[in-house]
């Protein structure tokens, strides 16, 4: 069984890659690529599976799962720039791709946990946009 | 035969129907709970649940997807009616617990904590029986407590 928990955050990033030119960065990137940068209303979905305890009926303890994002994900990114504030990111355009993959990697230190594995990781941009990896992708 | 512009040569022509299509239908119930186990302290109770194990219980708009897998139909295009499926869903779901305390009136939460996994896999096994046929199968059961959490079962 799987459960998912969703973490509102807001933070800004700008999309542009010092490899391209100015011209080639405007027309893959678009208004994304606005030198001062703007800023989304993210969603964070993660996902853990495991098996409920048979005494508490619980996979795991809710508290525990917000306290590991907000820990580990939302201390480092919620309201922050993500071009200039977030260590893993490391140089990689903050396209909501590269963030599903970065968050999932600092998430997946922390599992699997007693019972418990870490599924999915899922980032909506906006409301009509979502982003998501899978964590038996994440293992490769 | 349904053909894509765009795409030529030997796959221009794709046979959809026969192949798998999921279909869900989404209902939503309201109910009240509390998450407690009988045999431990109120202390270990609140440390474990939290707020949910407050002794006189509180309520969940919960919404339930229930995703169904099957073959399209050459016919209709269907894989199912969802007029059926909606009729199980409100039988078996909606109507017996829509309204009510779970853990008095809605077997098995009087022994079991209503927490959203067991839940998942009460309302699994109820309406399992009624999607288990040649033509379409129960695939997933996706049951909201609110719209930030939510539990997923495929009956593994």
């Amino acid at each position: 069984m799987t459960l998912t928990a969703r973490y509102p955050f807001s933070a800004s990033h700008r999309l542009h890659s010092p490899l391209l030119s100015e011209v080639r960065n405007d027309e893959i990137y678009g208004k994304c690529n606005n030198p001062h940068g703007h800023g989304h209303n993210y969603w964070l979905e993660v996902t853990v599976a495991g098996e409920p305890d048979a005494e508490s009926g619980l996979i795991l303890e809710r508290h525990k799962l917000d306290q590991l994002v907000s820990e580990e994900i939302l201390s480092r990114v919620s309201h922050r720039n993500l071009n200039e504030q977030l260590d893993e990111m490391n140089g990689l355009v903050p396209t909501t791709e590269n963030l599903v993959y970065v968050l999932a990697g600092i998430l997946e230190k922390r599992f699997p946990g007693p019972g418990l594995s870490l599924e999915r990781v899922r980032i909506l941009e906006t409301k009509n946009n979502r982003f998501e990896t899978e964590a038996n992708d994440l293992k490769q | 035969m349904i053909s894509f512009y765009g795409i030529s040569g030997p796959t221009s022509n794709i046979n959809l129907f026969g192949s798998k299509m999921l279909i869900t239908r989404r209902v939503e119930f309201s109910a009240s709970h509390r998450c407690a186990v009988a045999a431990w302290s109120d202390d270990r109770n609140r440390e474990v649940y939290g707020e949910e194990a407050n002794p006189y219980g509180h309520g969940h708009n919960y919404v339930l997807e229930v995703t169904l897998s099957g073959k399209v139909d050459e016919v209709t295009g269907m894989i199912v009616d969802l007029k059926d499926v909606k009729a199980v869903l409100n039988r078996e779901v909606v109507e017996p617990m829509d309204h009510r305390y779970l853990n008095a009136e809605v077997p098995p939460f009087d022994k079991v904590v209503p927490t959203a996994e067991n839940m998942a896999r009460e309302i699994w096994r109820r309406i399992l029986p009624h999607f288990s046929s040649d033509t379409v199968q129960l695939h997933e059961v996706r049951l909201y407590e609110t719209e930030n959490l939510y539990v997923e079962y495929r009956g593994e």
